[in-house]
């Protein structure tokens, strides 16, 4: 099959690439535009180490074709921080020993990132039940809730100070 | 795990998807969410040269709640069920069994249309169609036609969904009384293990003016049990009539073994399940 142009919008940026409709979006964000903070992990919708934002919806972007998100808005982990300014989640993963060999965080944090957008007052059970499509091999996931927990709460605070 | 290869069509209104899946033929599939029909392309079970999406398919998106009549649209995702205030008014037991579906990045993406289209037994809004007695509405080259929920699912995968139709609405009348989907399963994400969708209504007198039971994989298709509800809605709801309701139910379905358990197993649960989710529809009543 021939290869079509897709132009997405990653992290701000609108970006275009040329890939044959079967190629699913995580293949063409890592491989082609060289954004490899989404991981492949179990490649079949399970794991969520793959989990971007679009258009406001956390996806497991191994189930999805790039170019069904044609046009879209796409949020990566590399567009909520960066190593000299991380995001709040990021400080309090760091802060709260929320991974150890960090291979599902980037999908953890981006997925707990639309948590708190839709949900900024979680309970301990609202966190596990959110990020109940994220799975992690190392943590036992009681230190990840800790974090998102934490980082709700700075967030929060920066709020009522603003 | 890469797919075969397939042409990628999105069509911006029903007509011109059917008019595609027409002159496409059987080398095309439609797809919807995608949850279902992705990872079957990348196990190669499906193979199709052409997929039609959707997505652009504004007026798939929608759910109205009008003169007690439930309509939504086969785009509309659960996750959008699940945020519908007014579908929660009127038919509480979709969000219930919504919330219990997948995970939630699949929930942003899977649709009411593609897990009741799909004929997977182990879709949970099925047997909810049957227990609400909806209607799908299918449009196809030679117009459109309705079936009933009860009627549509004829073996796994099998429905009475032509080829060349699209599932592009579901009906029901908003429901009154106690709902309770039930599901046992083995984790989060998993399909269940057995499940049970019932709604009871509750007279002014105590007894029960209204039943209806359906079952999810515990069988080849979502199992609508007759027998069972109209016992429950002729003898009232006791302890006693549960359990005569639930044996009932039990001689309908045929679970087979597989690494949810072996059948024996899948029967001892879902009569508890069954019973625990009447109990909750009654106790909600």
């Amino acid at each position: 099959m021939s290869k079509q142009t897709i132009t997405l919008n990653v992290n701000g940026s609108s970006v275009s690439t040329e890939a044959e409709p079967r190629e699913l979006l995580i293949h063409v964000l890592r491989e082609q535009l060289e954004i490899t903070g989404p991981h492949i992990g179990c490649e079949t919708s399970h794991c969520g180490a793959c989990t971007v934002e679009i258009d406001g919806m956390s996806v497991k972007s191994c189930t999805l074709f790039a170019v069904q998100a044609q046009g879209k808005e796409i949020t990566t982990i590399e567009g909520l921080g960066d190593p000299d300014k991380l995001h709040v989640l990021q400080e309090k993963f760091k802060e709260h020993h929320g991974l150890q060999c960090g291979y599902c965080t980037p999908g953890m944090i981006t997925r707990a990132h639309r948590l708190l957008e839709e949900n900024p007052n979680p309970t301990e059970e609202d966190v596990r039940f959110g990020i109940a499509g994220n799975l992690c091999r190392c943590t036992g996931y009681q230190n990840i809730v800790k974090a998102v927990l934490a980082a709700a709460d700075e967030l929060n605070q920066s709020e009522t100070a603003a | 795990m890469i797919t075969g290869n397939f042409e990628y069509h999105q069509p911006s209104s029903v007509p011109e998807a059917l008019a595609l899946l027409s002159d496409l033929g059987d080398e095309a599939r439609v797809i919807a969410g995608g949850h279902s029909l992705i990872p079957t392309m990348k196990l190669r079970l499906a193979m199709p040269e052409h997929l039609i999406d959707l997505q652009g398919i504004k007026e798939l998106k929608n759910i109205d709640v009008s003169n007690g009549e439930v309509r939504i649209g086969a785009m509309t995702t659960q996750a959008e069920l699940i945020g519908s205030d007014e579908l929660f008014q009127a038919a509480p037991i979709i969000r219930e069994t919504a919330l219990q579906i997948a995970d939630p990045q699949v929930r942003y993406m899977g649709t009411i249309g593609g897990n009741v289209a799909n004929g997977d037994p182990g879709n949970d809004m099925p047997a909810v169609m049957q227990c609400l007695d909806a209607t799908f509405l299918l449009q196809g080259p030679d117009g459109e036609r309705s079936v009933a929920a009860r009627e549509f699912y004829e073996a796994a995968y099998f429905t009475a969904r032509d080829e060349l139709e699209i599932l592009t609405e579901i009906r029901f009348s908003a429901c009154e009384g106690g709902y309770s989907y039930g599901k046992q399963k083995r984790k989060i994400g998993d399909y269940a293990t057995a499940a049970a969708a019932v709604l009871l209504t509750k007279g002014a007198d105590g007894s029960c003016t209204a039943a209806s039971i359906a079952l999810t994989n515990l069988a080849d298709t979502p199992l609508y049990c007759a027998d069972a509800s109209s016992h429950l809605q002729s003898n009232g709801v006791s302890e006693d009539s549960i359990a005569s309701a639930v044996a009932s139910a039990m001689e309908q379905i045929e679970p087979v073994d597989d690494n949810r358990g072996p059948a024996e197993f899948k029967k001892h649960a879902a009569a508890i399940i069954l019973t625990s989710t009447i109990r909750q529809a009654w106790a909600r009543a």
